[in-house]
């Protein structure tokens, strides 16, 4: 860890993490703390119980400006998404993913229609590429910009609203997926009512600059711990939700991922995004293979790269997330399975270290959404 | 008090008479964080030293325990199956991993005394 440390960015709380006693690991090209002194099993039950409060700004924030209203920017980028983006109204989110030529998935991302244009959250590891993506695929239609310096935090579980309004009343009166602009302890900032948790919650796109100041504003709230990666990462496996890189990637297309319910029927009619055809040929048919739930007998953790096999000993698929579900009380994974393997409580076998374990298709979320609809 | 030893691969080895119980350090519990599953060997597996022995989950990944000797395990601690916490919890005590018999108990001259683990591990 220590030879690589040097090459590694910080996030704007880099010395919030340290102070707070954080284990730090490279992720994504950034040092950042896979989990606090309390450990991820704590953290994620914190998280559930009433509020974590994670570092999220190694994510990508990109805004798209066309000089208007942003209907420019929003039909132009409809040619790298299969969201309905013209239809989104201002201040309102979408979840989507930038599609290859085989309908595969370049990065998932949320999509947010602001007065003067739209402004993205994408993936750290993949926000180089989407940035390049973007401006091939915008040139001459929107400005493309990254905020390289701002901090992203998200406040996430059952007290988020209660804490978060004591700062700026007028969040709790948000529904899931909108996004207003709010004065956080004299910053500017984005606050959307969304997350990564399955729990209700915010994430707060806040200058770089006040975002430490923020930060321990909020963990000054009794309801509020800092959460690591390592929770974040069991949280968001509970609550079924993709990670890109590997529950979708390049080769997986939103149908095969159980992600249809992000292209919107506009969309799915008339195309016009990278892969259409081989997304609406699925969409008609039925794709050959679906992301499933996992849950395996006993106590031993199923865990990415596992083979998935039938009753008879073939290979019908692959785990692609998998560890131990605190909230759940035992392992839970997520993976791809020949779709007539994909209904509940469908019976296979994991292979962990030569030895069968025995599987059950599970129902997604594992752990039940908590939303806030409004 | 029997004498302990130590690996680079922070395990811990208590010989009483002619068996050796084998666990993992604090620091290696405090490494791999919240336990929540042990593979153990069976009795009567034949190990050998350096090679794959054990393999212990957190929540967030898996990590394998090497056999710290050569030797037969005698008994794995079967408490660790309900409670895998104990790990964390009380590595160098209920949290032991399995028992063996020794094939050479000169191997138990390579190891680390408490001291030099201490001293090891402020090197880390």
């Amino acid at each position: 860890m220590s030879d690589t440390a040097d090459d590694l960015k910080q996030t704007p709380l880099h010395g919030l993490h340290l102070e707070l006693g954080g284990r730090m690991v490279p992720f994504a090209g950034y040092a950042m703390p896979v989990q606090y002194p309390a450990g991820i099993m704590a953290e994620h039950q914190q998280t559930r119980s009433a509020a974590g409060l994670f570092d999220v700004s190694h994510m990508g924030q990109v805004t798209l400006s066309d000089g208007g209203d942003g209907s420019a920017a929003a039909a132009a980028l409809e040619a790298l998404v299969p969201a309905d983006v013209q239809g989104l109204a201002p201040g309102r989110s979408r979840y989507s993913f930038f599609t290859n030529d085989a309908g595969g998935i370049l990065d998932d991302l949320m999509i947010t229609r602001r007065p003067d244009g739209l402004f993205l959250v994408v993936n750290a590891a993949c926000k180089d590429a989407d940035l390049a993506h973007l401006q091939a695929g915008l040139a001459g239609k929107a400005e493309v910009r990254m905020d390289e310096t701002a901090g992203l935090l998200a406040l996430q579980g059952p007290a988020a609203a209660a804490v978060l309004s004591r700062l700026a009343p007028e969040v709790a009166e948000m529904s899931f997926m909108t996004q207003i602009e709010v004065v956080l302890e004299g910053a500017p900032c984005r606050v959307s009512r969304s997350g990564y948790t399955g729990e209700d919650g915010y994430e707060i796109a806040v200058p770089g600059a006040a975002a430490e100041a923020l930060a321990r504003r909020l963990l000054a709230e009794p309801e509020v711990e800092a959460i690591g990666l390592g929770a974040r990462d069991s949280l968001r496996l509970e609550a079924g939700l993709c990670l890109y890189g590997h529950d979708i990637d390049a080769t997986t297309t939103p149908v095969e991922a159980g992600l249809t319910w992000a292209i919107q029927k506009r969309r799915r009619e008339e195309g016009g995004f990278p892969g259409a055809e081989v997304i609406q040929r699925q969409l008609a048919e039925g794709p050959a293979r679906r992301r499933v739930g996992l849950r395996p007998e006993g106590r031993a953790p199923v865990r990415e790269g596992a083979e998935l096999q039938d009753g008879q000993g073939a290979v019908v698929g692959r785990v692609t997330s998998g560890g131990f579900g605190p909230s759940v009380g035992a392992p839970v994974a997520m993976g791809y399975l020949e779709a007539g393997l994909a209904a509940p409580e469908t019976a296979v076998t994991a292979l962990v270290r030569g030895r069968e374990l025995p599987c059950r298709v599970a129902k997604l979320p594992f752990a039940p959404h908590r939303y806030h609809r409004g | 008090m029997s004498k302990l030893h130590f690996t680079d691969d922070h395990e811990w080895i208590r010989l009483e008479g002619d068996v050796a119980t084998v666990g993992i350090t604090d620091y290696a519990q405090e490494q791999l964080g919240d336990v929540v599953f042990v593979e153990l060997p069976e009795a009567g597996t034949a190990l050998e030293k350096g090679k794959e022995a054990a393999t212990v989950e957190s929540v967030k990944a898996a990590s394998e325990i090497y056999a710290p000797l050569d030797g037969e395990v005698t008994e794995a601690n079967a408490a660790l199956a309900d409670d895998p916490a104990k790990v964390n919890s009380d590595p160098q005590g209920e949290g032991w991993f399995f028992k063996m018999t020794l094939a050479d108990s000169s191997q138990l001259d390579s190891l680390m005394d408490e001291a030099a683990y201490k001293a090891f591990v402020e090197t880390l």
